[in-house]
């Protein structure tokens, strides 16, 4: 699991590459912890070189939603590929988090 | 063979009951007593459904021969529970849990939070976990929350789940991961068996018949309970359920805090707090922030986008409004600094205010903290459940028999489950009345609120067959009310002469006679060899427990009342009065100890002379042989293992 925080326009973007599931997710807990201890409070979480994700890596997504929005901050997700989707589905996550298309397109409202 | 034997004897069982019972309303009922005939017939058929629902039961007794092999390579976590059990105990359970063949991590989770205990695990060599700080003044859902807590602090793919007490046999993981090479088992259970047990179990701590028959039985309609210890669980299988329940509950809160929301607000404006024009405006805004909430929502948004905006749009109301606060306070400030001839570096002061803004408009101290309501449908308009020390929660929280929620809950969402039939930990029974009475208790009353909170009649996702393996447990509870009647019965004929059926006669002899032996018969041969008088004895003769019980958990559930939850306890209590916890068993047997004086004393006057007089004492006769358990467990004074050392031997050479 390799992850990148970079900052944006507006908002900061962390990019997901490798396996999303028991292992990576503790992994990715910790990144956006980082992220939003150093001051970013506007995450989007770039899912495009995710290439799996489970129950675990959803679950981390929740954890970092909490940690985000307890910042007064948010966390989107963008740039799902087809298993992502589908988990997503699965769960009925998607009620909750939109997948957005392209990363630029999740604060287009904020 | 076997498995033919059975099938035949419960269906005849069921065959013999109804007949029994259809001619009990149809042509049997004595209408001038009402008052015990009715409740009679009641008990009867109650008693004939658990008999055709345990029918069922047996009708797909699994046989599982050898299991298959444990593939190698998995990751697997070996979780050891504890709340306030004595260290020395809990670490015998972590030697052993370390000495497990298959390569695994130990964990103790240790819901005392005592460092000499992680000192002593860490020393071992196993790893400790106890709660952090994010359950502080949250519900901390008793083991339920332990196992939640440590299955977000760690990443086995399996987790083997033990009491304290469970000592696992080093072979326990060999014999079971294989199962899950069928992707679709959630979890494994394997039997709970008490090494501290003398033969004759006085206080009926094993139970043979349902770690025997009764999960078998379950097993073959693939609705094996969890139970809590001795089983093997897959992660992403917890990890799904806690999910879709998080999903579910959140959407379900938001929506009703969306809809309840304005009503509250508006609620709010009319209060002596709100006359405040700024408190006013803020409500307003609030107001307006939530009604677009709701037309996000009904636009298809997401919860997580429509809850974002509804706190946004209320985090920069209150932003502005403490910040107007602020600003008037600090031209005061500053006023004054001029009087008093002070001077006051403009740049300082506005950096402070901005900090203080973000201070005081947090969520603990923002001036809507003192609009309660209003404060609560926003805390509830939120994906992060406040309320709660973690979002996901794996492990149902629902009940205090977490295990046969949850087990509930992964079967409806299609998971399979197995029953291992094997011994592969020996635990520790309690050894004490009060204690055997506590934990008695408790499972009764978790399972009673599972009934009431998710019924498994109704609940989408069950087969019908699962729905009757978790409503048969659920119904089996319900024994204690029927107990009464049964004892209530004779009462009424020995010492009034008042009998609930027209006759006793040889109608009544051909129909029960016959559900009787065959189904005392199905019992015996569904068993196996295993004793199961014991259980039958407990069964009626702890009648108080179960209906208080059922009392209790109905309570709580309708109108939360707490249950009195307690742990049960390891260590042997020392004290306490038998006869303080039996006194309705006492009373009763007093009474069936007069009753049957009265009957013979009603014979020799010429009443009652007569087949009635001679069934009743003989039904009385069979409830003294059922009570007369306690008799033991109350004299019992604990395991001696240098009495029981003979019979221990040779149980281990088996």
């Amino acid at each position: 699991m390799r992850f990148a925080v970079e900052e944006r326009d507006g908002y900061t973007e962390v990019s997901a590459q490798g396996r999303l599931n028991m292992v990576g997710a503790p992994l990715l807990k910790a990144t956006v912890a980082d992220a939003i201890e150093s001051g970013h409070r506007l995450l989007v979480l770039n899912l495009g070189d995710t290439e799996f994700m489970d129950s675990s890596g959803l679950g981390a997504l929740v954890g970092c939603l909490k940690a985000a929005r307890q910042a007064g901050g948010d966390l989107r997700i963008a740039n799902v590929g087809e298993q992502v989707e589908m988990v997503l589905k699965l769960t009925s996550m998607d009620r909750i988090l939109t997948p957005y298309r392209h990363v630029e397109d999740a604060y287009k409202d904020a | 063979m076997t498995r033919l034997i059975i099938r035949i004897l419960a269906a005849l069982s069921v065959i013999a009951g109804l007949n029994y019972v259809v001619w009990r309303w149809t042509a049997s009922l004595n209408w001038d007593a009402w008052w015990i005939a009715i409740p009679l017939v009641l008990a009867e058929t109650y008693s004939f459904i658990d008999v055709t629902l345990f029918s069922l039961t047996v009708w797909r007794m699994s046989q599982r021969e050898d299991p298959p092999q444990a593939p190698p390579g998995l990751n697997v976590d070996v979780f050891i529970t504890t709340y306030n059990e004595e260290p020395e105990l809990v670490l015998a359970t972590a030697r052993a849990a370390l000495a497990i063949h298959y390569p695994h991590r130990t964990w103790v989770l240790d819901d005392g939070a005592r460092p000499e205990m992680r000192e002593a695990v860490e020393r071992l060599g196993a790893g400790y976990l106890s709660r952090g700080a994010e359950w502080v003044d949250k519900p901390r859902h008793a083991k339920a929350g332990n196992l939640n807590n440590a299955l977000h602090e760690t990443t086995g793919e399996f987790i083997l789940i033990l009491d304290a007490d469970q000592v696992p046999y080093p072979e326990i993981l060999d014999r079971t991961l294989g199962y899950f090479n069928d992707r679709k088992v959630a979890f494994v259970q394997t039997p709970q068996y008490f090494g501290n047990v003398p033969d004759d179990d006085p206080l009926g701590s094993q139970a043979p018949l349902f770690y025997g028959p009764i999960q078998q039985g379950k097993d073959g309609w693939n609705a094996a309970f969890f139970c809590g210890s001795n089983a093997v669980l897959r992660r992403e299988a917890l990890m799904q359920l806690g999910l879709t329940n998080y999903v579910a509950d959140t959407e379900a809160r938001v929506r009703r805090a969306l809809a309840v929301g304005q009503r509250v607000v508006r609620r709010a404006r009319r209060r002596p707090e709100a006359r405040d024009p700024k408190v006013a405006s803020l409500l307003s805004h609030v107001e307006s922030a939530i009604g677009e909430g709701s037309r996000r929502l009904v636009a298809g948004d997401s919860i997580g986008d429509a809850t974002y905006r509804v706190q946004a749009n209320v985090d920069a109301a209150v932003r502005t409004l403490v910040a107007e606060d602020l600003a008037g306070v600090s031209i005061d400030v500053a006023a004054l600094r001029e009087e008093l001839g002070m001077d006051s570096p403009f740049d300082e002061a506005t950096e402070e205010l901005d900090e203080a803004v973000e201070r005081l408009a947090a969520r603990d101290l923002s001036p809507l903290g003192a609009l309660e309501s209003v404060r609560a449908v926003l805390d509830a308009l939120s994906v992060e459940r406040l309320h709660e020390a973690q979002p996901i929660m794996p492990l149902s929280t629902i009940s205090v028999t977490e295990d046969m929620s949850t087990s509930m809950r992964l079967h409806a969402s299609g998971w399979r489950s197995i029953y291992h039939h094997e011994i592969l930990a020996v635990g520790l029974a309690p050894e004490d009345l009060p204690s055997m009475l506590t934990q008695r208790t408790r499972w009764a009353q978790g399972t009673v609120q599972v009934m009431l909170r998710e019924s498994p009649l109704t609940m989408r996702g069950l087969s019908w067959g699962q729905r009757l393996m978790y409503f048969n447990t659920m119904w089996s509870y319900l024994s204690g009310f029927a107990a009464v009647v049964y004892f209530a019965g004779p009462l009424a004929y020995l010492l009034a002469g008042v009998l609930p059926v027209n006759a006793i006669s040889v109608d009544f002899f051909a129909r029960f006679f016959p559900f009787m032996v065959v189904n005392q018969l199905m019992f015996w041969v569904a068993a196996q060899g295993a004793k199961t008088w014991r259980g039958q004895q407990y069964n009626l003769a702890l009648f108080p427990t179960w209906i208080k019980a059922c009392t209790t958990a109905a309570a709580n559930v309708w109108f939360g009342r707490p249950l009195g939850f307690a742990v049960t306890p390891k260590a042997r209590q020392e004290g306490g009065r038998p006869l303080r916890l039996l006194w309705p068993q006492a009373i009763v047997a007093a009474l069936l100890v007069i009753a049957c004086v009265a009957g013979i004393v009603r014979w020799v006057l010429g009443l009652n002379q007569g087949l009635g007089t001679l069934v009743n004492i003989a039904w009385t006769v069979f409830d003294f042989a059922l009570l007369s358990v306690l008799i033991g467990a109350a004299k019992y004074r604990g395991y001696d293992p240098a009495r029981e050392s003979a019979f221990q031997t040779t149980k281990e050479k088996k």
